[in-house]
Protein backbone atom coordinates (compact mmCIF):
# COMPACT_ATOMS: atom_id res chain seq x y z
CA UNK A 1 0.00 0.00 0.00
CA UNK A 2 2.63 2.18 1.00
CA UNK A 3 6.09 2.28 -1.07
CA UNK A 4 9.22 3.94 0.20
CA UNK A 5 11.51 4.64 -2.14
CA UNK A 6 14.79 6.12 -0.62
CA UNK A 7 16.34 8.75 -2.57
CA UNK A 8 19.46 9.86 -1.09
CA UNK A 9 21.00 9.11 2.41
CA UNK A 10 22.60 11.92 3.76
CA UNK A 11 24.75 11.69 6.68
CA UNK A 12 24.84 14.93 8.70
CA UNK A 13 26.96 15.79 12.20
CA UNK A 14 24.29 14.62 14.69
CA UNK A 15 22.63 11.54 13.29
CA UNK A 16 21.21 13.20 9.97
CA UNK A 17 17.83 12.45 8.10
CA UNK A 18 16.96 10.25 5.12
CA UNK A 19 15.12 11.83 2.11
CA UNK A 20 12.39 9.33 1.00
CA UNK A 21 9.65 9.64 -1.75
CA UNK A 22 6.57 8.26 0.29
CA UNK A 23 3.39 7.37 -1.51
CA UNK A 24 0.32 7.95 0.63
CA UNK A 25 -2.60 6.55 -1.06
CA UNK A 26 -4.22 5.62 -3.28
CA UNK A 27 -6.12 3.13 -0.58
CA UNK A 28 -5.49 5.41 2.56
CA UNK A 29 -7.85 6.39 4.93
CA UNK A 30 -6.75 9.62 5.33
CA UNK A 31 -6.87 10.56 1.43
CA UNK A 32 -10.75 10.41 2.19
CA UNK A 33 -11.09 8.31 -1.36
CA UNK A 34 -8.71 7.35 -3.47
CA UNK A 35 -6.12 10.05 -4.01
CA UNK A 36 -2.57 9.44 -4.17
CA UNK A 37 -0.30 11.83 -3.10
CA UNK A 38 3.82 11.60 -3.59
CA UNK A 39 5.61 13.00 -0.70
CA UNK A 40 9.04 14.15 -1.01
CA UNK A 41 9.90 14.16 2.93
CA UNK A 42 12.81 15.03 4.68
CA UNK A 43 12.72 12.50 7.92
CA UNK A 44 9.02 13.97 9.04
CA UNK A 45 9.44 17.53 7.00
CA UNK A 46 7.36 17.39 3.56
CA UNK A 47 9.40 18.77 1.02
CA UNK A 48 6.97 18.80 -2.35
CA UNK A 49 3.55 17.89 -2.21
CA UNK A 50 2.58 16.11 -5.51
CA UNK A 51 -1.29 14.53 -5.67
CA UNK A 52 -1.91 11.99 -8.08
CA UNK A 53 -5.68 11.91 -9.41
CA UNK A 54 -7.29 10.21 -11.78
CA UNK A 55 -8.37 6.77 -10.37
CA UNK A 56 -12.32 7.80 -9.82
CA UNK A 57 -12.10 9.02 -13.68
CA UNK A 58 -15.36 7.98 -15.12
CA UNK A 59 -15.40 10.51 -17.95
CA UNK A 60 -18.80 12.20 -16.99
CA UNK A 61 -18.59 14.64 -19.48
CA UNK A 62 -17.81 12.69 -22.06
CA UNK A 63 -20.82 10.08 -21.53
CA UNK A 64 -22.71 13.29 -20.82
CA UNK A 65 -22.38 14.45 -25.08
CA UNK A 66 -23.95 10.75 -25.54
CA UNK A 67 -27.31 11.20 -23.01
CA UNK A 68 -30.22 13.24 -23.12
CA UNK A 69 -30.92 15.78 -20.84
CA UNK A 70 -32.30 13.73 -18.53
CA UNK A 71 -29.88 10.84 -18.74
CA UNK A 72 -27.51 13.19 -17.41
CA UNK A 73 -29.29 13.63 -14.39
CA UNK A 74 -28.41 10.38 -12.34
CA UNK A 75 -24.40 11.33 -13.92
CA UNK A 76 -24.58 14.38 -11.50
CA UNK A 77 -25.27 12.45 -8.47
CA UNK A 78 -22.29 10.62 -8.89
CA UNK A 79 -20.41 13.64 -8.73
CA UNK A 80 -20.27 14.75 -5.24
CA UNK A 81 -22.36 11.60 -3.48
CA UNK A 82 -22.13 13.64 -0.54
CA UNK A 83 -24.71 15.91 -1.63
CA UNK A 84 -26.19 14.85 -4.73
CA UNK A 85 -29.16 17.33 -4.44
CA UNK A 86 -27.28 20.26 -5.05
CA UNK A 87 -25.41 18.83 -8.04
CA UNK A 88 -29.20 17.73 -9.96
CA UNK A 89 -30.29 21.37 -8.86
CA UNK A 90 -26.87 23.42 -10.48
CA UNK A 91 -27.26 20.96 -13.56
CA UNK A 92 -31.25 21.25 -14.50
CA UNK A 93 -30.90 25.08 -13.63
CA UNK A 94 -28.35 25.47 -16.43
CA UNK A 95 -30.42 23.76 -18.79
CA UNK A 96 -33.55 25.70 -17.49
CA UNK A 97 -31.98 28.68 -18.22
CA UNK A 98 -30.80 27.50 -21.76
CA UNK A 99 -34.79 26.72 -22.32
CA UNK A 100 -35.90 29.88 -21.28
CA UNK A 101 -37.86 28.57 -18.71
CA UNK A 102 -38.32 28.54 -14.85
CA UNK A 103 -38.86 25.73 -12.23
CA UNK A 104 -42.71 26.58 -10.39
CA UNK A 105 -42.39 27.96 -6.94
CA UNK A 106 -42.86 25.11 -4.45
CA UNK A 107 -40.67 23.24 -6.61
CA UNK A 108 -37.97 25.77 -5.83
CA UNK A 109 -38.28 25.73 -2.25
CA UNK A 110 -37.81 22.18 -2.21
CA UNK A 111 -34.69 22.13 -4.32
CA UNK A 112 -33.23 24.87 -2.15
CA UNK A 113 -34.83 23.20 1.41
CA UNK A 114 -33.25 19.81 -0.21
CA UNK A 115 -29.87 21.15 -1.05
CA UNK A 116 -29.45 22.73 2.12
CA UNK A 117 -30.13 19.02 3.88
CA UNK A 118 -27.61 17.73 1.58
CA UNK A 119 -25.14 20.41 2.64
CA UNK A 120 -25.87 19.97 6.44
CA UNK A 121 -24.94 16.04 5.37
CA UNK A 122 -21.45 17.07 3.66
CA UNK A 123 -21.07 18.62 6.53
CA UNK A 124 -21.76 16.64 8.68
CA UNK A 125 -19.26 14.26 7.57
CA UNK A 126 -16.64 16.29 7.39
CA UNK A 127 -17.10 18.05 10.56
CA UNK A 128 -16.61 14.50 12.21
CA UNK A 129 -13.71 13.28 9.32
CA UNK A 130 -11.53 16.27 10.50
CA UNK A 131 -10.85 15.37 13.64
CA UNK A 132 -10.45 11.60 13.36
CA UNK A 133 -7.74 12.53 11.03
CA UNK A 134 -5.89 13.97 13.70
CA UNK A 135 -7.01 11.54 16.16
CA UNK A 136 -10.08 12.46 18.10
CA UNK A 137 -12.31 9.49 16.98
CA UNK A 138 -15.47 10.18 18.81
CA UNK A 139 -17.26 13.54 16.89
CA UNK A 140 -17.53 11.14 13.70
CA UNK A 141 -19.72 8.57 15.32
CA UNK A 142 -21.90 11.15 16.33
CA UNK A 143 -22.29 12.90 13.21
CA UNK A 144 -22.83 10.06 11.60
CA UNK A 145 -25.90 9.61 13.74
CA UNK A 146 -27.42 12.78 12.66
CA UNK A 147 -26.59 12.66 9.07
CA UNK A 148 -28.52 9.08 9.66
CA UNK A 149 -31.43 11.01 9.93
CA UNK A 150 -30.97 13.45 6.82
CA UNK A 151 -30.50 10.46 5.12
CA UNK A 152 -34.09 9.49 6.56
CA UNK A 153 -35.38 12.45 5.64
CA UNK A 154 -34.19 12.23 1.71
CA UNK A 155 -35.10 8.62 1.62
CA UNK A 156 -38.60 9.54 2.39
CA UNK A 157 -38.84 12.56 -0.37
CA UNK A 158 -37.48 10.27 -2.76
CA UNK A 159 -37.11 6.70 -2.28
CA UNK A 160 -33.06 6.62 -2.08
CA UNK A 161 -30.80 7.98 0.30
CA UNK A 162 -27.67 9.09 -1.21
CA UNK A 163 -28.27 9.17 -5.11
CA UNK A 164 -31.45 10.95 -4.83
CA UNK A 165 -31.92 12.34 -9.04
CA UNK A 166 -34.67 14.14 -7.29
CA UNK A 167 -34.66 17.27 -9.77
CA UNK A 168 -36.41 17.64 -13.23
CA UNK A 169 -35.60 20.09 -15.84
CA UNK A 170 -38.56 22.21 -14.93
CA UNK A 171 -39.32 21.35 -11.49
CA UNK A 172 -38.50 18.43 -9.38
CA UNK A 173 -39.51 14.62 -9.42
CA UNK A 174 -42.59 14.37 -6.95
CA UNK A 175 -44.22 16.19 -4.32
CA UNK A 176 -43.03 16.31 -0.32
CA UNK A 177 -44.51 13.05 1.05
CA UNK A 178 -47.37 13.14 3.78
CA UNK A 179 -45.97 13.56 7.05
CA UNK A 180 -42.88 15.13 5.52
CA UNK A 181 -43.13 18.68 7.40
CA UNK A 182 -43.41 16.64 10.88
CA UNK A 183 -40.37 14.85 10.54
CA UNK A 184 -38.26 17.17 9.51
CA UNK A 185 -39.40 19.52 12.01
CA UNK A 186 -38.00 17.52 14.74
CA UNK A 187 -34.75 17.33 12.66
CA UNK A 188 -34.76 21.20 12.95
CA UNK A 189 -35.63 21.22 16.45
CA UNK A 190 -32.74 18.92 17.77
CA UNK A 191 -30.26 19.71 15.03
CA UNK A 192 -28.80 22.71 16.85
CA UNK A 193 -28.41 21.56 19.98
CA UNK A 194 -26.27 18.35 18.16
CA UNK A 195 -24.34 21.18 16.68
CA UNK A 196 -23.46 22.48 19.78
CA UNK A 197 -22.72 19.14 21.20
CA UNK A 198 -20.13 18.02 18.26
CA UNK A 199 -18.41 21.72 19.19
CA UNK A 200 -18.44 21.27 22.93
CA UNK A 201 -16.74 17.58 22.23
CA UNK A 202 -13.67 18.77 20.56
CA UNK A 203 -13.39 23.02 19.92
CA UNK A 204 -11.55 23.58 23.09
CA UNK A 205 -9.19 20.31 22.93
CA UNK A 206 -6.05 20.91 22.93
CA UNK A 207 -4.50 17.73 20.73
CA UNK A 208 -7.19 18.90 18.03
CA UNK A 209 -6.51 22.77 18.62
CA UNK A 210 -2.73 22.01 18.15
CA UNK A 211 -3.34 19.77 15.71
CA UNK A 212 -5.34 22.54 13.43
CA UNK A 213 -4.83 25.91 15.01
CA UNK A 214 -2.33 27.61 12.39
CA UNK A 215 -2.05 24.82 10.94
CA UNK A 216 -1.86 24.91 6.64
CA UNK A 217 -2.80 28.78 6.69
CA UNK A 218 -4.29 29.94 2.91
CA UNK A 219 -4.27 33.96 3.01
CA UNK A 220 -7.22 35.28 1.52
CA UNK A 221 -5.13 36.64 -1.50
CA UNK A 222 -3.63 32.84 -2.19
CA UNK A 223 -7.38 31.56 -1.51
CA UNK A 224 -8.50 33.79 -4.46
CA UNK A 225 -5.51 32.97 -6.79
CA UNK A 226 -5.41 29.20 -5.94
CA UNK A 227 -9.31 29.52 -7.15
CA UNK A 228 -10.38 28.41 -3.57
CA UNK A 229 -14.49 28.85 -3.36
CA UNK A 230 -17.17 28.42 -0.42
CA UNK A 231 -16.12 27.50 2.91
CA UNK A 232 -12.34 27.02 2.15
CA UNK A 233 -12.65 30.43 0.87
CA UNK A 234 -14.65 31.90 3.53
CA UNK A 235 -12.18 30.73 6.25
CA UNK A 236 -9.62 32.34 4.68
CA UNK A 237 -11.54 35.76 5.02
CA UNK A 238 -13.00 36.40 1.54
CA UNK A 239 -16.62 37.37 1.85
CA UNK A 240 -17.88 35.70 -1.26
CA UNK A 241 -21.46 33.68 -1.15
CA UNK A 242 -22.95 32.78 -4.24
CA UNK A 243 -26.22 32.15 -3.00
CA UNK A 244 -26.20 35.82 -1.63
CA UNK A 245 -24.45 37.46 -4.27
CA UNK A 246 -25.93 36.46 -7.02
CA UNK A 247 -29.00 34.66 -6.10
CA UNK A 248 -30.68 31.65 -7.66
CA UNK A 249 -33.82 30.21 -7.66
CA UNK A 250 -35.44 31.39 -4.33
CA UNK A 251 -32.27 32.41 -2.30
CA UNK A 252 -33.05 36.33 -2.54
CA UNK A 253 -36.12 35.86 -0.25
CA UNK A 254 -34.24 33.81 2.54
CA UNK A 255 -32.76 35.18 5.70
CA UNK A 256 -29.40 33.54 6.01
CA UNK A 257 -25.85 34.90 7.15
CA UNK A 258 -23.00 34.22 5.28
CA UNK A 259 -20.00 32.39 7.43
CA UNK A 260 -16.33 35.02 7.10
CA UNK A 261 -13.53 33.55 9.54
CA UNK A 262 -10.03 34.88 9.44
CA UNK A 263 -7.66 32.81 10.25
CA UNK A 264 -7.55 30.75 7.24
CA UNK A 265 -6.29 27.68 9.16
CA UNK A 266 -7.75 24.04 9.33
CA UNK A 267 -9.32 25.16 12.47
CA UNK A 268 -11.14 27.69 11.09
CA UNK A 269 -12.21 25.70 7.56
CA UNK A 270 -13.90 23.08 10.19
CA UNK A 271 -15.58 25.69 12.37
CA UNK A 272 -17.05 27.76 8.99
CA UNK A 273 -18.91 24.55 8.13
CA UNK A 274 -20.06 24.16 11.60
CA UNK A 275 -21.20 27.24 11.36
CA UNK A 276 -23.16 27.06 7.93
CA UNK A 277 -24.55 23.55 9.27
CA UNK A 278 -26.40 26.56 11.75
CA UNK A 279 -27.60 28.84 9.09
CA UNK A 280 -28.57 25.45 7.00
CA UNK A 281 -30.88 25.00 9.71
CA UNK A 282 -32.23 28.27 9.79
CA UNK A 283 -32.93 28.41 5.62
CA UNK A 284 -34.74 24.58 5.90
CA UNK A 285 -36.59 25.87 8.32
CA UNK A 286 -37.68 29.31 6.58
CA UNK A 287 -38.22 26.70 2.92
CA UNK A 288 -40.84 24.55 5.25
CA UNK A 289 -42.52 27.95 6.66
CA UNK A 290 -42.64 29.64 3.26
CA UNK A 291 -43.15 27.07 0.74
CA UNK A 292 -46.53 27.87 -1.30
CA UNK A 293 -49.03 25.19 -2.29
CA UNK A 294 -49.20 24.53 -6.39
CA UNK A 295 -47.86 22.66 -9.02
CA UNK A 296 -44.35 20.99 -8.39
CA UNK A 297 -43.41 20.37 -12.44
CA UNK A 298 -43.38 23.31 -14.72
CA UNK A 299 -45.95 23.04 -17.05
CA UNK A 300 -44.00 22.51 -20.20
CA UNK A 301 -45.33 19.72 -22.34
CA UNK A 302 -42.47 19.51 -24.86
CA UNK A 303 -39.64 19.35 -21.47
CA UNK A 304 -41.64 18.06 -18.53
CA UNK A 305 -43.11 14.34 -17.62
CA UNK A 306 -46.54 13.93 -17.12
CA UNK A 307 -47.69 14.81 -13.39
CA UNK A 308 -50.34 12.35 -13.50
CA UNK A 309 -49.91 8.96 -12.76
CA UNK A 310 -53.45 7.65 -12.90
CA UNK A 311 -53.36 9.22 -16.33
CA UNK A 312 -50.41 7.51 -17.28
CA UNK A 313 -52.40 4.17 -17.40
CA UNK A 314 -55.08 4.72 -19.40
CA UNK A 315 -54.16 7.49 -21.55
CA UNK A 316 -52.62 6.86 -24.31
CA UNK A 317 -51.79 10.37 -25.31
CA UNK A 318 -49.93 10.92 -22.11
CA UNK A 319 -48.43 7.24 -22.51
CA UNK A 320 -46.81 8.17 -25.41
CA UNK A 321 -45.82 11.78 -23.99
CA UNK A 322 -43.83 9.95 -21.45
CA UNK A 323 -42.06 7.37 -23.88
CA UNK A 324 -41.35 9.72 -26.30
CA UNK A 325 -39.55 12.21 -23.12
CA UNK A 326 -37.75 9.30 -21.70
CA UNK A 327 -36.59 7.65 -25.00
CA UNK A 328 -35.96 11.07 -27.37
CA UNK A 329 -35.95 13.61 -24.69
CA UNK A 330 -36.42 16.78 -25.46
CA UNK A 331 -34.32 19.31 -27.74
CA UNK A 332 -32.60 22.32 -26.29
CA UNK A 333 -32.09 25.36 -28.26
CA UNK A 334 -28.71 26.44 -29.25
CA UNK A 335 -26.81 28.52 -27.32
CA UNK A 336 -24.21 28.47 -24.61
CA UNK A 337 -24.67 28.73 -20.90
CA UNK A 338 -22.16 28.92 -17.61
CA UNK A 339 -24.66 28.73 -14.36
CA UNK A 340 -22.98 27.99 -10.83
CA UNK A 341 -24.72 27.80 -7.50
CA UNK A 342 -22.92 27.55 -4.44
CA UNK A 343 -22.79 23.73 -3.53
CA UNK A 344 -21.30 23.04 0.02
CA UNK A 345 -17.68 22.05 -1.23
CA UNK A 346 -17.90 25.61 -3.47
CA UNK A 347 -18.75 27.67 -6.68
CA UNK A 348 -20.34 24.51 -8.67
CA UNK A 349 -20.48 25.73 -12.29
CA UNK A 350 -21.97 23.59 -15.31
CA UNK A 351 -20.96 24.94 -19.13
CA UNK A 352 -23.04 23.23 -21.55
CA UNK A 353 -22.93 23.93 -25.27
CA UNK A 354 -26.18 22.82 -27.12
CA UNK A 355 -26.27 22.41 -30.67
CA UNK A 356 -30.07 22.50 -30.33
CA UNK A 357 -30.01 18.75 -30.41
CA UNK A 358 -31.14 16.30 -27.42
CA UNK A 359 -27.52 15.95 -26.19
CA UNK A 360 -25.70 18.75 -25.02
CA UNK A 361 -22.49 19.06 -27.54
CA UNK A 362 -20.69 19.81 -24.63
CA UNK A 363 -21.18 19.71 -21.03
CA UNK A 364 -18.02 20.94 -18.56
CA UNK A 365 -18.38 20.54 -14.79
CA UNK A 366 -16.33 22.87 -12.57
CA UNK A 367 -15.75 20.62 -9.72
CA UNK A 368 -15.34 22.76 -6.64
CA UNK A 369 -13.61 19.80 -5.12
CA UNK A 370 -11.10 19.87 -7.85
CA UNK A 371 -9.80 23.35 -7.73
CA UNK A 372 -9.96 22.93 -4.20
CA UNK A 373 -6.96 20.27 -4.05
CA UNK A 374 -4.62 22.62 -5.54
CA UNK A 375 -4.67 24.00 -2.29
CA UNK A 376 -2.50 20.94 -1.00
CA UNK A 377 0.60 23.17 -2.82
CA UNK A 378 0.17 26.86 -1.58
CA UNK A 379 -1.00 26.37 1.90
CA UNK A 380 2.20 28.25 4.11
CA UNK A 381 3.25 26.15 7.32
CA UNK A 382 1.84 23.08 6.58
CA UNK A 383 5.66 21.19 7.53
CA UNK A 384 4.99 17.75 8.62
CA UNK A 385 3.14 15.25 7.52
CA UNK A 386 1.06 15.14 9.70
CA UNK A 387 -0.08 18.62 9.06
CA UNK A 388 -0.62 17.55 5.02
CA UNK A 389 -3.37 14.78 6.87
CA UNK A 390 -4.51 17.83 8.38
CA UNK A 391 -4.54 19.92 5.60
CA UNK A 392 -6.49 17.34 3.01
CA UNK A 393 -8.97 16.67 5.61
CA UNK A 394 -10.14 20.04 6.06
CA UNK A 395 -10.34 21.27 2.18
CA UNK A 396 -12.51 18.37 2.35
CA UNK A 397 -12.10 16.86 -1.15
CA UNK A 398 -14.66 14.47 -2.61
CA UNK A 399 -12.28 12.36 -5.37
CA UNK A 400 -15.27 11.15 -7.01
CA UNK A 401 -15.71 14.72 -7.97
CA UNK A 402 -12.48 15.81 -8.21
CA UNK A 403 -11.77 13.15 -10.99
CA UNK A 404 -15.29 13.33 -12.95
CA UNK B 1 -29.12 47.51 -18.91
CA UNK B 2 -26.43 49.38 -20.53
CA UNK B 3 -22.83 48.27 -21.46
CA UNK B 4 -20.87 47.31 -18.82
CA UNK B 5 -17.47 49.24 -18.16
CA UNK B 6 -15.28 46.12 -19.29
CA UNK B 7 -16.51 46.21 -23.01
CA UNK B 8 -15.75 49.49 -23.18
CA UNK B 9 -12.37 49.25 -21.56
CA UNK B 10 -11.75 45.81 -23.27
CA UNK B 11 -12.25 47.40 -26.82
CA UNK B 12 -10.30 50.53 -25.57
CA UNK B 13 -6.91 48.79 -24.56
CA UNK B 14 -7.19 45.93 -27.16
CA UNK B 15 -9.14 47.82 -30.41
CA UNK B 16 -10.02 45.00 -32.65
CA UNK B 17 -7.85 42.29 -31.79
CA UNK B 18 -10.54 41.23 -29.24
CA UNK B 19 -14.01 40.77 -30.58
CA UNK B 20 -16.86 41.15 -28.41
CA UNK B 21 -19.04 38.11 -29.66
CA UNK B 22 -22.54 39.90 -27.85
CA UNK B 23 -24.59 38.84 -24.69
CA UNK B 24 -25.58 35.66 -23.86
CA UNK B 25 -27.77 34.07 -20.95
CA UNK B 26 -26.24 36.91 -18.63
CA UNK B 27 -22.25 36.70 -19.86
CA UNK B 28 -20.46 38.82 -22.28
CA UNK B 29 -18.52 36.95 -24.84
CA UNK B 30 -14.99 37.89 -26.17
CA UNK B 31 -13.09 36.47 -28.36
CA UNK B 32 -9.35 36.78 -28.32
CA UNK B 33 -6.70 34.78 -30.79
CA UNK B 34 -3.97 32.90 -28.62
CA UNK B 35 -1.46 35.67 -28.90
CA UNK B 36 -3.30 38.43 -26.57
CA UNK B 37 -5.22 36.04 -24.58
CA UNK B 38 -2.55 36.12 -21.96
CA UNK B 39 -2.15 39.76 -21.90
CA UNK B 40 -6.06 40.31 -21.99
CA UNK B 41 -6.22 38.07 -19.05
CA UNK B 42 -3.46 39.97 -16.55
CA UNK B 43 -4.88 43.62 -18.05
CA UNK B 44 -8.85 42.38 -16.51
CA UNK B 45 -6.91 41.12 -13.31
CA UNK B 46 -4.93 43.97 -12.62
CA UNK B 47 -7.00 47.06 -13.79
CA UNK B 48 -8.34 48.64 -10.67
CA UNK B 49 -11.49 49.23 -12.05
CA UNK B 50 -12.42 45.96 -13.49
CA UNK B 51 -10.34 43.15 -10.80
CA UNK B 52 -11.87 40.27 -12.50
CA UNK B 53 -9.27 38.28 -9.79
CA UNK B 54 -11.22 34.54 -9.76
CA UNK B 55 -10.68 32.77 -12.43
CA UNK B 56 -13.79 30.30 -12.47
CA UNK B 57 -12.60 27.45 -15.00
CA UNK B 58 -10.65 26.54 -18.47
CA UNK B 59 -12.26 24.11 -20.60
CA UNK B 60 -11.51 22.90 -23.95
CA UNK B 61 -14.00 22.44 -26.82
CA UNK B 62 -13.54 20.09 -29.99
CA UNK B 63 -15.61 21.78 -32.96
CA UNK B 64 -14.44 18.82 -35.29
CA UNK B 65 -15.01 18.98 -38.27
CA UNK B 66 -15.39 22.69 -38.16
CA UNK B 67 -11.89 24.97 -38.64
CA UNK B 68 -10.72 26.37 -36.12
CA UNK B 69 -11.63 22.76 -34.66
CA UNK B 70 -10.39 23.65 -30.67
CA UNK B 71 -11.99 26.24 -28.46
CA UNK B 72 -10.16 27.19 -24.88
CA UNK B 73 -12.89 29.24 -23.03
CA UNK B 74 -11.93 31.01 -20.41
CA UNK B 75 -14.55 32.01 -17.02
CA UNK B 76 -13.73 34.78 -15.39
CA UNK B 77 -15.39 36.82 -12.12
CA UNK B 78 -14.40 39.88 -10.10
CA UNK B 79 -15.10 39.02 -6.50
CA UNK B 80 -15.05 42.70 -5.72
CA UNK B 81 -17.77 43.71 -8.24
CA UNK B 82 -19.78 40.42 -8.82
CA UNK B 83 -19.19 40.31 -12.84
CA UNK B 84 -18.64 37.56 -14.70
CA UNK B 85 -17.41 37.21 -18.54
CA UNK B 86 -16.15 34.85 -20.82
CA UNK B 87 -13.10 34.81 -22.93
CA UNK B 88 -12.69 32.47 -26.00
CA UNK B 89 -9.77 32.00 -27.78
CA UNK B 90 -9.89 29.69 -31.10
CA UNK B 91 -6.90 27.72 -32.00
CA UNK B 92 -5.99 25.44 -34.64
CA UNK B 93 -5.18 22.10 -35.08
CA UNK B 94 -2.27 21.56 -33.29
CA UNK B 95 -3.82 23.72 -30.65
CA UNK B 96 -1.31 25.61 -28.80
CA UNK B 97 -1.87 28.54 -26.44
CA UNK B 98 -0.16 30.66 -23.92
CA UNK B 99 -0.33 29.46 -20.49
CA UNK B 100 -1.79 31.51 -17.83
CA UNK B 101 -0.40 29.95 -14.79
CA UNK B 102 1.48 33.46 -14.28
CA UNK B 103 -1.60 35.24 -14.22
CA UNK B 104 -3.54 32.78 -11.94
CA UNK B 105 -2.45 29.82 -10.29
CA UNK B 106 -5.16 27.89 -10.32
CA UNK B 107 -5.22 28.00 -13.80
CA UNK B 108 -2.42 25.05 -13.44
CA UNK B 109 -4.49 21.95 -13.37
CA UNK B 110 -7.29 23.61 -15.55
CA UNK B 111 -5.08 23.40 -18.54
CA UNK B 112 -3.56 20.47 -17.29
CA UNK B 113 -7.18 18.72 -17.35
CA UNK B 114 -7.88 20.32 -21.12
CA UNK B 115 -4.40 19.17 -22.51
CA UNK B 116 -5.42 15.76 -21.08
CA UNK B 117 -8.83 15.39 -22.69
CA UNK B 118 -8.03 17.40 -25.50
CA UNK B 119 -4.28 17.79 -26.35
CA UNK B 120 -4.31 21.52 -26.10
CA UNK B 121 -1.00 22.37 -25.12
CA UNK B 122 -0.45 25.50 -23.05
CA UNK B 123 2.78 27.28 -23.90
CA UNK B 124 4.80 27.92 -20.68
CA UNK B 125 2.77 25.66 -18.71
CA UNK B 126 5.64 24.72 -15.72
CA UNK B 127 4.04 21.08 -15.07
CA UNK B 128 1.73 20.18 -18.28
CA UNK B 129 1.48 16.33 -17.48
CA UNK B 130 -1.54 13.89 -17.64
CA UNK B 131 -3.86 14.70 -14.84
CA UNK B 132 -6.75 12.09 -15.22
CA UNK B 133 -5.48 9.51 -17.42
CA UNK B 134 -2.18 7.71 -16.78
CA UNK B 135 0.67 8.52 -18.76
CA UNK B 136 1.54 5.79 -21.09
CA UNK B 137 -2.21 6.36 -22.17
CA UNK B 138 -2.71 7.25 -26.09
CA UNK B 139 -5.00 10.18 -27.62
CA UNK B 140 -6.90 12.76 -25.87
CA UNK B 141 -10.81 11.19 -24.97
CA UNK B 142 -12.28 14.20 -25.01
CA UNK B 143 -12.21 14.89 -28.67
CA UNK B 144 -15.11 14.27 -30.81
CA UNK B 145 -12.92 11.40 -33.18
CA UNK B 146 -12.42 9.27 -29.80
CA UNK B 147 -15.01 6.55 -29.50
CA UNK B 148 -16.87 6.85 -26.64
CA UNK B 149 -16.33 3.30 -25.50
CA UNK B 150 -12.47 3.88 -26.00
CA UNK B 151 -10.34 1.64 -28.22
CA UNK B 152 -10.13 -2.34 -27.85
CA UNK B 153 -6.85 -3.87 -26.00
CA UNK B 154 -5.97 -5.95 -23.33
CA UNK B 155 -8.61 -4.09 -20.61
CA UNK B 156 -10.92 -3.17 -22.60
CA UNK B 157 -12.52 -5.61 -24.62
CA UNK B 158 -15.83 -3.69 -25.95
CA UNK B 159 -13.63 -0.81 -27.36
CA UNK B 160 -13.61 -0.12 -30.87
CA UNK B 161 -11.23 -1.54 -33.18
CA UNK B 162 -8.26 -0.01 -34.02
CA UNK B 163 -8.52 1.05 -37.94
CA UNK B 164 -5.05 1.74 -39.24
CA UNK B 165 -5.65 5.43 -39.85
CA UNK B 166 -6.78 5.85 -36.22
CA UNK B 167 -3.90 4.39 -34.80
CA UNK B 168 -1.47 5.69 -37.12
CA UNK B 169 -2.59 9.20 -35.99
CA UNK B 170 -2.64 8.30 -32.30
CA UNK B 171 1.34 6.67 -32.90
CA UNK B 172 2.57 9.72 -34.76
CA UNK B 173 0.78 11.59 -32.03
CA UNK B 174 2.92 10.43 -29.23
CA UNK B 175 6.08 11.28 -31.10
CA UNK B 176 5.29 14.81 -31.73
CA UNK B 177 2.50 17.13 -31.00
CA UNK B 178 2.20 18.33 -34.50
CA UNK B 179 0.48 15.63 -35.93
CA UNK B 180 -3.69 16.34 -37.25
CA UNK B 181 -5.21 13.32 -35.72
CA UNK B 182 -8.79 14.24 -36.44
CA UNK B 183 -8.33 14.98 -39.81
CA UNK B 184 -7.47 11.85 -41.49
CA UNK B 185 -10.55 9.52 -40.24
Amino acid sequence: MTDVTVLNEVEKDGGGTQEILLNLGPQHPSTHGVLRLVLELKGEYVARTDPHIGYLHRGTEKLAEDFTYTQIIPLTDRLDYLCPPSTNQAFVIAVEKLLGIEAPERAQYIRVMMTELSRISGHLLIVGALPMDVGAMTVMLYTMREREMVMDLLEMICGARMHTSFCRVGGVREDLPEGFAERIREFCDIFPQRISDYERLVARNRVFLQRTRGIAVITPEDAIDLGLSGPNLRASGVDWDIRRDCPYEIYDRLDFNVIVMEGGDCYDRWKCRIDEMRESTRIIEQCMRDMPEGPFLADEPTVSFPVDKELLKCSMETQIHHFELSAYGFKVPAGEIYSCVEAPKGELGFYIISDGSEKPFRMKVRAPSFVNLQALQGASNMDYLADVVAMLGSIDPVLAEVDK
Amino acid sequence: MGVPLYCTKIAKRFGREVEHEGHSHGMHVFAAPPSVVVDLCRFLKDDPELRFNFLSDICGVDRYPQTPRFEVVYHLYSIPLKWRLRIKCRVDDPPRVSSVVGVWKTANWHEREAYDMYGIVFDGHPDLRRIYMWEEFEGYPMRKDFPLRGYKDTYNPFGEEKTETSSSSLSDDQDNNSSQPGEKR
